[in-house]
């Protein structure tokens, strides 16, 4: 395994929504646990985020949406994506997501993994490591 | 109490201590929620020096740590003001009527993002969050719906809008007009607190100047045309709700309430033309006396502040009105019937603080908007604190406890060090950009969730009393649909309205903005002739520019 | 057959965004493709003109650059930008925020914006980052923007980067110039007063200029001073025109040939002290002659000196030769 691989991830706040507590506490959390973490700031558009991820080559990206916007931000920002020949970065997120519209996401492959209100960060970094564990070998 | 008698409590205090010592402690780190560490017993040693004139006096009494008004809620109780929106202005019509009939005395409007963030619901930023935290409004056409059937004149109404503030009220002081109501009978309050906005809850537009132009603006204008309108609710609710400590809500909170005070005294205006009618919005959290202690502390530093250092003449000036909301960020997903019961203690919490008005969380709040069943439960907690627990029959009945007093202090002296920290950047808008806020905010998140994860604080069913159940499916969901009525809706009134008219007042508004005329009369112009909240303001950000943050972790 | 390297380098050649991305990753990581990558795409660079920004944190370094974004575009270059933050030494881990400041640039498909963290390299910028500015001037970059993180070595490192050095500065309350490292002084070819509307911008704009009287002309360009405040846009065409008059005067004189010649010289000396490196640690890591020489120079036996002569009589060197 090589020791220079850092895990890259992209923390973006997509849409209007401006509550970034989680997002940061995620964000020093990945840090703390060794990855890099390109952070997008607030009031973020799907292109912005996608266009961020293949400049920054990240291995996944986790959105942070609480304005109940996600069943249409998780499935575009997929979209974009693939169109952008990147559908191998993942896609994670949280927020305030009720448990059917998380189902749906993960059913349609539109998020690889979502965390509730609650989750702690260590769930978080086991599931990336977890989900990077080939890529990294 | 005389010498003797405190030596003899000093002494009796060292027995208790080591008889106490002969049982071991709970391996428990005693701290509030702000990781404040408490200790197991306060007596009058802790409470030596307390001067009831000086420190407490009497309810209505300077510096009225005991309560604003002579008899509290033996008066008048809280309002009982709970935040709704949702959909469109139809959908949350049909709430407020509900909440109204459910015995609530006041309304509270949430808006959503597009109109939080100054866009209509058809443009391209709008795009899946019209209507989805709160009520889409576009126009005045939406304002008559929202309030139809509601007389203004009867009501209160609290508008939690920040950044487009101005164009919110001009609609509501315009839709009134339409029923026959003259702005000098409206009372309610606009949030308007743009400072917390760049500090903690992010909805802005405009740069700091700009802003606090429009606010001083707003002071103006209402101390001549709508005299019982609360101009700004200065929020502390979104600063712990990033994650601050109560000190720190406290501070920061208070730091915000001055900046505004020197910035309409900046402005020429004399301070008791526009003190009085300033307002504050605190946090309930789940640390039952450390929130009690907050709130009188609260009292008493913005009293003695405003009488000293800014020399307000008018009593009115000198009293620390507010509004609680329970905190939305203790409520937990998991088990989430738990929450009615953290909504219960808190909301018990802001009565024995004194508030004037509460809004109490829903228990699916974690999840989405609350259905009408959780909202009404939300409701019936205040009203079973006022009409069974026996809490509002005597006034600040916790005065005199050696812990609350003693906390009390404690969060006095902690927020005058605070003040000191802002004073060394050079006031509020300097430590803003130097993102002094933001970090002390951005640490105590993070301090926090790795007290949760190391275990050291407890969240009843998230790190211990879990258990496997299934998260609950009756939620309230926006039907998407609504977001393209709403479009249709916004193109109609501009299809509709004169828009020669409407064109010349944006025009209007426009050159007045480069200038330093008081915006609020043309901002009224422009909305009476239907132009759109997000046409008003896009001129103001072609003037102003727009905020960009500097991010702080 | 084309590897997977062959399509990267293609890639970058071609401009294709993602592949860009992939060839910066497979460097900065170390990967086995990372010399082929750069051998190849080589011969395509020597195009682009870099530009360091370095100053203290908090100077608004970013917010520069985004206005300078501006400029660049409007005079229609194809720009890049490597925005340097600090790795943790403890973690490894790191927070890149530059790109925040940028949101205007985020979808203008000229331009290319890269965070990197400085993964432990002790000057604080990291061959990656000059290894990145080969991709980024191998995909046809015209001007290519380094910005550091601001603290310690780093700042002074961009020199050895960038064709034209750009120092930022704000005036800082009672901070006076003179209490600024000299090391930063020297390297300037270009300071920025920003945040020029605070008091004390006269002061500090005055200070440097006597400072650079005092020095002396060791160097033939007098560094320029330019005023900005990046809220409002004030000075940034200045800073613009500055840059291109350094430019114009390294290409006139000569300079920007030797200087570039000197940093080929320092590569080449830099690829084989460190391939040098590598070997010789690969071999004594973990080698209990290693641990042995450490306990007996504990005991005062022997001496490092002497110790480490010892050990190269039995390095082979052959290895870091391929």
């Amino acid at each position: 395994m090589n020791t220079a691989r850092k895990i890259r991830v992209l923390v973006a706040k997509p849409g209007l929504d401006g509550h970034d507590r989680g997002a940061k506490v995620v964000a020093r959390a990945l840090r703390d646990a060794g990855m890099e973490v390109v952070y997008t700031g607030l009031h973020q558009t799907p292109e912005q985020v996608v266009e961020a991820a293949i400049q920054e080559d990240v291995d996944m990206v986790g959105l942070s949406i609480l304005s109940g916007a996600h069943l249409t931000i998780f499935p575009r920002i997929c979209e974009l994506l693939k169109e952008n020949g990147a559908e191998d970065i993942m896609v994670m997120g949280g927020g305030i997501i009720p448990d059917d519209d998380m189902q749906e996401l993960l059913a349609n492959g539109h998020a690889q993994a979502l965390f509730t209100p609650g989750t702690v960060t260590a769930d978080i970094i086991n599931w990336i490591h977890e989900a990077m564990k080939d890529r990294l070998s | 109490m005389s010498h003797d008698d405190m030596d003899k409590i000093r002494q009796g205090k060292k027995e208790w201590e080591e008889c106490s010592s002969n049982v071991k402690e709970r391996p428990n780190k005693f701290m509030t929620v702000s990781s404040v560490p408490i200790k197991a017993l306060y007596t009058p040693e802790d409470t030596e020096g307390i001067s009831f004139q000086d420190d407490l006096n009497f309810p209505g009494y300077y510096p009225y740590t005991r309560g604003v008004q002579p008899n509290m809620y033996r008066g008048r109780l809280w309002t009982m003001r709970q935040f709704a929106g949702f959909a469109t202005a139809k959908e949350s019509n049909e709430r407020y009527k509900y909440l109204l009939s459910q015995g609530q005395t006041g309304l509270s409007v949430a808006f959503d993002m597009p109109t939080i963030m100054g866009y209509d619901s058809d443009h391209p930023r709008s795009f899946g969050e019209v209507g989805r935290v709160g009520v889409a409004i576009d126009s005045l056409d939406d304002m008559e719906t929202l309030f139809s059937d509601i007389p203004l004149d009867r009501i209160t109404t609290s508008m939690t809008i920040n950044a487009p503030a101005a164009v919110l009220w001009c609609l509501y002081i315009a839709t009134a007009e339409k029923q026959g109501i003259s702005s000098h009978k409206l009372g309610g309050t606009i949030q308007n607190d743009i400072l917390k906005e760049y500090i903690a809850q992010k909805s802005w537009i405009f740069p700091p100047e700009p802003s606090l132009r429009l606010i001083t603006d707003i002071f103006a204008f209402s101390s001549q045309h709508v005299p019982k309108w609360n101009t700004v609710s200065i929020s502390g609710y979104h600063i712990r709700e990033a994650g601050s400590t109560a000190v720190q809500e406290l501070a920061f909170t208070l730091a915000d309430g001055f900046a505004y005070v020197e910035a309409g005294i900046k402005a020429g205006l004399d301070v008791d033309s526009f003190a009085p009618r300033l307002s504050f919005f605190f946090n309930a959290h789940i640390d039952f006396f450390e929130e009690i202690a907050k709130y009188r502390a609260a009292r008493r530093i913005w009293a003695k502040r405003m009488k000293e250092k800014y020399g307000a003449k008018d009593e009115r000036s000198l009293l620390l009105r507010f509004h609680t909301q329970t905190a939305g960020c203790s409520l937990t997903a998991q088990q989430p019937e738990n929450n009615i019961v953290r909504t219960a203690y808190e909301a018990l919490g802001a009565v024995l603080g004194g508030t004037q008005s509460l809004h109490t969380n829903s228990m699916d709040e974690v999840m989405a908007l609350p259905t009408e069943k959780a909202v009404r439960i939300a409701l019936r907690t205040q009203q079973i604190i006022a009409e069974e627990t026996g809490v509002a029959n005597t006034i600040d009945p916790l005065a005199g406890s050696y812990f609350v007093e003693a906390l009390t202090n404690q969060m006095e002296q902690e927020t005058e060090k605070y003040f000191e920290r802002i004073d060394h950047f050079g006031g509020v808008l300097a430590a803003i950009d130097e993102g002094f806020f933001q970090q002390e905010i951005a640490d105590a998140a993070y301090r926090y969730q790795r007290e949760i994860e190391k275990k050291e604080r407890i969240i009843v069913g998230v790190n211990d009393y879990v258990t496997q159940e299934k998260p609950p499916v009756d939620l309230l969901k926006i039907d998407p649909q609504i977001e393209e009525e709403q479009k249709q809706r916004v193109r109609s009134v501009r299809e509709k309205r004169d828009n020669i008219v409407c064109t010349n007042r944006l025009e209007a508004l426009r050159k007045a903005a480069g200038t330093t005329e008081n915006l609020i009369p043309l901002i009224l112009d422009a909305v009476k002739v239907y132009a759109t909240e997000g046409e008003i303001i896009q001129v103001l950000r072609e003037v102003f520019g727009e905020y960009k943050e500097k991010p702080i972790f | 057959m084309t590897s997977v390297y062959d399509k990267v380098i293609e890639g970058v050649l071609n401009k294709d965004r993602r592949m860009v991305a992939r060839a910066i990753s497979l460097i900065e990581n170390n990967d086995n493709g990372r010399t082929k990558i750069l051998s190849e795409i080589y011969p395509h660079t020597g195009n682009a003109y870099v530009i360091g920004i370095t100053g203290a944190p908090g100077a608004g370094k970013s917010s520069l650059v985004d206005c300078l974004l501006s400029t660049l575009r409007q005079q229609g270059l194809s720009v890049g930008v490597i925005a340097v933050d600090p790795t943790s030494p403890f973690t490894g881990g790191a927070i890149l925020g530059d790109r925040i400041r940028m949101q205007e640039h985020a979808l203008d498909k000229e331009v290319f914006i890269r965070s990197m963290g400085t993964r432990g390299s002790l000057g604080g910028l990291s061959r990656a980052t000059k290894e990145a500015v080969q991709v980024l001037d191998a995909a046809g970059k015209d001007v290519i923007i380094i910005e550091t993180v601001g603290v310690g070595q780093s700042e002074v490192d961009i020199i050895k980067y960038a064709d034209t050095t750009i120092v930022v500065l704000t005036p800082a309350g009672g901070d006076s110039v003179q209490t600024i490292k000299a090391g930063i002084m020297e390297i300037a070819d270009i300071f920025i007063v920003n945040k020029s509307d605070l008091p004390g911008a006269d002061r500090t704009a005055s200070e440097i200029s006597m400072m650079l009287d005092l020095g002396g002309s060791l160097r033939e360009w007098r560094p320029s001073i330019v005023r900005t405040i990046t809220l409002d846009g004030s000075g940034i065409t200045d800073m613009h025109k500055a840059i291109f008059e350094h430019r114009d005067f390294l290409e006139n004189s000569g300079h920007l040939q030797k200087v570039r010649k000197e940093r080929i010289r320092r590569d080449i000396i830099d690829l084989i002290e460190y391939r040098i490196k590598s070997t010789v640690w690969e071999q004594i890591s973990g080698s209990e002659e290693f641990d042995l020489l450490t306990n007996q120079i504990m005991s005062r036996e022997t001496d490092p000196y002497t110790a480490a002569a010892q050990i190269l009589t039995g390095i082979n060197l052959d290895k870091c030769k391929v």
